[in-house]
């Protein structure tokens, strides 16, 4: 491919104690591609991606962003370097209202002296910007920007996560089990929202179970297997119990990466 | 672009409205319990409504007379300014048991500075503030940086402090009239203006202002907001960006600095400074205000005005009690009913979302 990766990883190890979570674990993204990350439990994805997303810090290997060597200490670096994360757990601050919740950690103050001297916020911009947001993602069922979080369903709390990582993340969104949680209805509102968010030409690492979905709306899906890379196979070249095959080792991937 | 799965497809003849309930099937119960959700302060606030007008029609026009209400106002005012402070630390899930004593040293070094060593008293008030934040930062660094439990380290703190308090001031109590005649400005908050009958002193406007100007920063800066959402859920805060352990420490130091402020206006209440004034439980009263004011134990809910109502509910009772001659007890029988019915209050108004 000529097309350079935006993000890769190469030879990332994690140990916890005894436990080798990352074995010389490798990983590359490409720009505007959807890359699923799928994995037997205990495979290693969630060391995989927390190492990516500044999450934990691996004990050897290196990753790169754009061509430049990166080493994030924590969540906070890799999001000003442009990775937003959503996290199975979402994140969210249940008894802060959506507005607040979108801009949390990155508040929007006043113009002037009220901004500077008094540190207000500008809450009808944010209010705004959220609005703009959510139904630009066409998650108008929301009713007022101003409930609490908690008062929204798993779905809506799900959209909310990830409009926010969306309307922030200049370089790759990571969503971690986007629609574990969710029924038929709303999991093809975030898929829908998923490919919508690609379309905009963010890259998108997607880690799910769910193989329908990851068959669906994927580019490239990269198996891992015993804390490493497997291999990377197109979708559309393989079946659904291939890579059900490849991730349990019950059959052996014909060639390690197809990229 | 992939399509849709074939289970999914049904999904085309679904009902496209916009979920919509009748009003009727809102219960009048579930309404109130919405409306306390939104508006964590009502609470506190009717029930103390209720007990003006409950003790006014027992007691009569003595208790309802501007002047009684006052009173009530500069009964409570130290406690209130520390009931604040407790409502930062409480609202990150946090406890502060050493507030108390955190003020009756602050108080003492104050007096020191100023009268026993002759400092100019804007200084000894400046030590005293600082000691305070000092106070404040011990117990944010242990419990941000070290990670330990609040309720531990307080506990560590509260004795820790209240034997520093005794050792160094060898329990001498400062005089009043020392106080008068070598640092008038210890008791700025004493004084008073009248209008009508009505007495407020400087220590009340204190009170009111103070509460007023965190409600603002609570409700409308950005340092706010991560109060609420690292009380809410730290994990989920961190996730967001939010440096927690900044936060904590900032809330505990602030809280300190705010015990320490509510020293001087004790000095200015109490006229002398008494050093044995420790083993009053101020941080059990601060938390009892905070409590009944709705602020949730379990961090980021309720509003610091709930704390202000809370103060007054006791100062009401107290003072409503003490007029009809009731056995002081009374008032303390009341007050643990008040902490219960809060606190169970709290946990149904938590359950709307479910």
């Amino acid at each position: 491919m000529s097309v350079e990766p935006i993000l890769t990883a190469r030879g990332l190890v994690k140990r916890y104690g005894r436990v080798t979570a990352l074995d010389n674990a490798d990983f590359d993204l490409y720009p505007g591609e959807i890359l699923a990350v799928i994995g037997d439990n205990g495979a290693g994805k969630s060391s995989l991606i927390k190492a990516i997303s500044g999450a934990v810090r691996p004990d050897e290997g290196e990753i790169t962003l754009e061509g430049r060597q990166v080493q994030f200490k924590s969540p906070l670096e890799a999001r000003d370097a442009g990775i937003e994360t959503v996290y199975q757990n979402l994140a969210l601050s249940p008894a802060l209202s959506i507005a607040d919740n979108m801009f949390l950690g990155r508040e929007i103050r006043k113009r002037g002296v009220l901004g500077q001297w008094f540190r207000m916020l500008d809450r009808p911009t944010m209010e705004k910007q959220a609005r703009d947001k959510l139904t630009e993602l066409g998650l108008m069922t929301i009713q007022n920007i101003n409930q609490a979080v908690e008062t929204l369903s798993g779905g809506q709390r799900q959209g909310v996560a990830v409009a926010r990582a969306a309307a922030f993340g200049s370089k790759v969104i990571i969503l971690d089990e986007p629609t574990a949680a969710l029924g038929v209805k709303e999991s093809r509102k975030v898929l829908e929202l998923i490919l919508d968010v690609r379309s905009r030409g963010i890259p998108i690492v997607l880690i799910s179970h769910n193989m329908p979905h990851v068959f669906e709306v994927a580019d490239r899906i990269h198996i891992h297997r015993l804390g490493r890379r497997l291999t990377v196979i197109d979708p559309k070249e393989y079946t659904m119990s291939d890579a059900v095959a490849f991730m349990t080792g019950a059959k052996a991937p014909a060639q390690p990466v197809a990229a | 672009m992939s399509g849709t799965q074939e289970f999914e497809r049904v999904l085309d003849g679904s009902d496209k409205n916009v979920a919509s309930f009748e009003s009727q099937d809102v219960s009048l119960l579930k309404r109130a319990q919405h409306f306390l959700h939104s508006t964590p302060a009502a609470v506190p606030l009717i029930v103390l409504i209720l007990s003006i007008i409950i003790f006014g029609v027992a007691i009569g026009g003595r208790f309802f007379s501007s002047y009684t209400l006052t009173l009530i106002l500069q009964q409570i005012a130290v406690v209130g300014i520390l009931g604040a402070a407790q409502t930062l630390i409480i609202l990150t899930a946090g406890i502060d048991l050493s507030i108390g004593v955190v003020m009756v040293i602050s108080a003492v070094i104050m007096g020191n500075f100023a009268v026993t060593y002759g400092m100019p008293t804007g200084i000894a008030i400046l030590v005293g503030l600082i000691t305070g934040g000092a106070c404040g930062f011990f117990n944010g660094f242990l419990v941000a940086v070290m990670r330990l439990p609040p309720f531990i380290v307080t506990l560590g703190s509260w004795n820790i402090i209240m034997a520093t308090n005794f050792i160094y001031s060898a329990n001498e109590t400062i005089r009043d009239t020392d106080v008068d005649e070598k640092a008038p400005l210890l008791h700025l908050f004493a004084l008073n203006f009248r209008i009508g009958s009505a007495i407020l002193t400087l220590g009340v406007i204190a009170m009111v202002l103070l509460v007023a100007v965190l409600w603002y920063i609570l409700n409308h800066t950005a340092w706010g907001r991560h109060v609420y959402a690292v009380g809410d859920d730290p994990e989920a805060a961190k996730l967001s960006g939010i440096q927690t352990r900044k936060v904590l420490l900032s809330v505990y130091t602030i809280a300190g600095v705010i015990a320490a402020f509510a020293a001087w206006v004790s000095i200015g209440r109490n006229g002398s400074i008494s050093p044995s004034s420790a083993v009053t439980d101020f941080n059990l009263q601060a938390i009892t205000a905070t409590v009944i004011g709705g602020i949730s134990l379990f961090g980021g809910r309720g509003s610091i005005l709930g704390t202000l109502f809370g103060a007054m509910l006791v100062g009401v009772m107290s003072m409503g009690l003490n007029m009809l001659g009731a056995d002081p007890q009374w008032k303390v029988m009341l007050t643990g009913w008040l902490i219960i019915a809060a606190v169970a209050i709290d946990q149904w108004i938590r359950k709307v979302s479910v």
